[in-house]
């Protein structure tokens, strides 16, 4: 067990952080720090695809497919570096860290080589069509269904039914849905998982308009929306196993970029705490220290959750991983807003750290919801990792 | 950069699970507690003779294994599994880092080796009467005495203190004509026989029977100037290092006893029937576990960065990552046994339950080199929001 690094890995860390501060002082000067999923997009397209160009896009990813085959170490330090170089939030995080490792793993030949180079390249932006009006928590309920049927096009899924809470569903050019392609199955059986094109008269997208104030998730409507019938991921039936591998890898790498925004946000409250003087006081230093502890909790946690991931076993800090962030960015968001003081509550700051902190306090509330609720996350650690008995499914 | 156990480490652990899981019952954990020093001799002589624990961390050159923090704190993890009483913490984990930190090429010679094969129990007398872990606040002095020196005043809540061979004091210089600052003051490490003259030691009965403490009192005991660890200069820097290497240790024993609490009370909610089902069937009984093991897996991840950073890092680096550990081991720890008493409901109240005894050690440990809330304090000047208290010495 060491925490050091390798002369060799110090090296890559000076590359990617040269490079970073290259063109985010040049060519991309205008994207450093801008951290909304929902602005610039088109800029952000061409700063993906400059990634992609210096295999930096994912560094993680095999050689063949345009990655660099990084160690975790390596994955570590870039994702360190592009946090500390104030890099834009990554517009294609849905396609580069979900999608990407579920292709390479379940994907045939001739779906990698259609979709990876494009998600490298930032050319097609992925959204996730999980969530449903009735199938939350119960992810399992999902009711949006798919059939085969043959037509001038050949061979093509038809779908119907209605997704929810699908991030950046607006501007994305694919989406991979979770759909019931078995007539009268139920739960986690008959379900497929496939590939769909967003830009179709079949697909609708409307915004939902969250308590931040701002849209950043929409609803998404399937009316007879076609993909091509290859374009299934895993055999048919099989879509529940190849969603919850999808979920898995949530866990894995990209955690260690939303640890690298996390750092970023407790920075900027800390720094509010210096400039009004909250740092001062005796309660509000306890709460900064206890933060601090819960980075370098998740740091920590996440480096352990890696390195056993690499054995392949879920081990129980992967299980706790999540429920221990949700609760900690929002006991964050509440510090903020103790900190910020009665000037956090002007509805437009113009001031950007008020603005900033303020918006975290508000979609923090959603951080112990998406992604299962902390009371599923309770309930699975309680069955799956400390083996208690299981609760009675209702009909 | 690898965050996880070696093979090497992954059998330092297994044997000593083995090991304890046979000789460290609770049964005999609370009849050795009981005894007039509070250990079992001869559990101990086979802890350091014949598996080496005490050589562990100790470097080759004076007889030791040459390993480092890691391996130490995966010792402690499995000790505080048991609650052993035993004296590790006090002369392998507190002791042996400050003679390590301080001493001279002859003293390390002289104590490291008699430590590593188990022939020497060192305690480390440093608190004032009310606990303080601070240097600043130590409430013994030295005075010079031509040459030598002349150590007075007190120490308490020492370690394992009672039937050790060496005590290393912890006193302020009290130089003759010169105004104290009380911010700064010059600070050195001594070593005292128990038995010399001057010396009286009092064990105190403490709410956890399983770590024994002592009162130690000063009265004009002559100190011979070659008995300072190190030149005559101030120690403070590196008896903090040391402080914070042992701080990490008992952070990673802490979380040895936070899971077997959480272990324990885990089995009993699945054989407990009431309301004719398991109560481990019921959410409310899940979510209470459910956030036990979150705090567990978290201070595991804390205590075994902060024992990477007691062999790799800065001594900046390492204060904040021993305070960040204690503060958040030992919370964890307090929470996870008080849930474990709630969750065995009437009987996990009972004297004659384990709860109780980790509910308790949790307590004690938590104040022991420093609170959770001094630690964050510390953490808060780490991060740079500026100093509040001139009283606080880090």
């Amino acid at each position: 067990m060491k925490i050091g690094f390798t002369p060799a890995q110090e090296q890559f860390r000076h590359e990617v952080a040269t490079w970073l501060t290259e063109q985010l002082a040049g060519p991309y000067a205008d994207l450093r720090g801008v951290s909304s999923h929902t602005a610039m997009v088109e800029r952000r397209r061409v700063w993906e695809a400059e990634l992609g160009r210096a295999r930096l896009s994912s560094v993680g990813w095999p050689v063949e497919w345009g990655g660099r085959g990084a160690s975790l170490a390596e994955q570590v330090i870039f994702a360190e570096e592009y946090a500390r170089a104030k890099a834009p939030a990554r517009l294609n995080h849905l396609g580069v860290e979900l999608l990407a490792p579920t292709l390479l793993t379940y994907g045939t030949e001739a779906q990698k080589q259609r979709f990876l180079e494009p998600i490298l390249m930032g050319k097609e932006i992925w959204c996730q069509g999980y969530s449903e009006p009735n199938a939350g928590s119960d992810l399992a309920n999902v009711a949006t269904r798919a059939r085969l049927e043959s037509g001038p096009n050949g061979d093509e899924w038809v779908i119907d039914g209605q997704k929810i809470w699908t991030s950046l569903a607006a501007f994305s050019d694919w989406i991979f849905v979770l759909c019931r392609t078995e007539e009268g199955s139920r739960g986690n059986r008959g379900l497929s998982y496939l590939l769909v094109p967003m830009n179709q008269p079949g697909i609708t997208v409307r915004p939902i308009r969250e308590m931040t104030g701002h849209a950043e998730f929409n609803e998404t409507f399937f009316t007879g929306a076609r993909t091509a019938a290859a374009n299934i991921v895993g055999a048919p039936g099989e879509g529940w196993k190849v969603a919850m591998a999808t979920l898995a890898f949530e866990r894995g790498v990209s955690t260690l970029a939303q640890q690298m925004d996390f750092t970023n946000e407790f920075d900027t409250l800390v720094a509010a705490a210096q400039a009004n003087g909250q740092a001062l006081d005796p309660v509000i230093r306890q709460r900064i220290a206890e933060a601090s502890i819960g980075l370098a909790v998740m740091r920590y946690s996440a480096l352990r959750m890696l390195t056993n991931a690499e054995s392949g076993a879920l081990s129980h800090e992967a299980y706790t991983y999540r429920l221990y962030w949700g609760v900690w960015r929002k006991k964050l968001g509440e510090l903020a807003m103790d900190v910020l003081g009665p000037a956090g509550e002007y509805a437009h700051s113009d001031v950007p750290a008020i603005h900033d902190l303020q918006h975290m306090f508000l979609f923090s509330r959603s951080d112990t919801i998406y992604g299962g609720t902390s009371q599923i996350q309770r309930n699975q650690i309680a069955e799956r990792a400390l083996g208690l008995p299981k609760e009675p499914r209702g009909i | 950069m690898q965050f996880a156990f070696t093979d090497e480490q992954l059998m330092i652990r297994e044997s000593a699970r083995t090991f304890l899981d046979a000789e460290a019952a609770l049964p005999a954990v609370r009849a050795v507690s009981a005894t007039s020093f509070g250990y079992d001799a001869h559990l101990w002589q086979q802890m350091t003779q014949e598996l080496g624990w005490s050589a562990i961390a100790i470097p080759e050159v004076y007889g030791g294994a040459g390993l480092g923090f890691v391996e130490l704190a995966i010792l402690a993890h499995e000790q505080g599994r048991r609650l052993l009483p035993s004296p590790f913490f006090a002369t392998v984990c507190l002791a042996a880092p400050v003679i390590m930190q301080l001493g001279r090429e002859e003293q390390k010679a002289q104590w490291l080796s008699a430590i590593a094969g188990g022939s020497l129990k060192a305690a480390l007398a440093l608190s004032n009467q009310a606990g303080h872990a601070d240097i600043g606040r130590v409430a013994s002095t030295l005075t010079r005495s031509g040459a030598d020196w002349v150590l007075s005043g007190e120490a308490h809540f020492v370690v394992s203190a009672a039937d050790a061979d060496l005590l290393l004091v912890v006193a302020r210089v009290q130089e003759t004509g010169v105004k104290e600052t009380a911010v700064a003051p010059s600070v050195r490490v001594v070593a005292v026989s128990p038995k010399a003259s001057g010396v009286r030691l009092q064990m105190t009965e403490m709410l956890d029977v399983t770590r024994p403490m002592s009162s130690v009192a000063f009265d004009q005991v002559a100190v011979r100037a070659d008995a300072l660890l190190g030149l005559d200069v101030d120690a403070s820097a590196g008896l903090q290092r040391a402080l914070d290497q042992a701080r990490v240790v008992l952070s990673a024993e802490a979380v040895g006893g936070a899971e077997y609490s959480l272990e324990a009370v885990t089995a009993y909610v699945k054989e407990r029937v009431q309301f004719g089902r398991a109560i481990g069937s019921f959410q409310a009984i899940k979510h209470r576990l459910a956030d036990s093991m979150v705090l567990v897996e978290a201070a595991k991840s804390m205590a075994w960065y902060a024992a990477c950073a007691a062999d790799e890092s800065t001594d900046q680096d390492l204060a904040m990552a021993a305070s960040q550990a204690k503060s958040c081991c030992a919370d964890a720890f307090n929470a996870v046994a008080a849930n474990a008493i709630q969750l065995h409901g009437g009987i996990g109240f009972t004297w004659d339950h384990h709860a109780h005894l980790y509910f308790k050690r949790a307590r004690a440990s938590s104040m022991l080199l420093g609170s959770p809330a001094w630690h964050r304090e510390r953490v808060a000047c780490g991060l740079g929001l500026g100093s509040i208290s001139s009283a606080l010495q880090f």
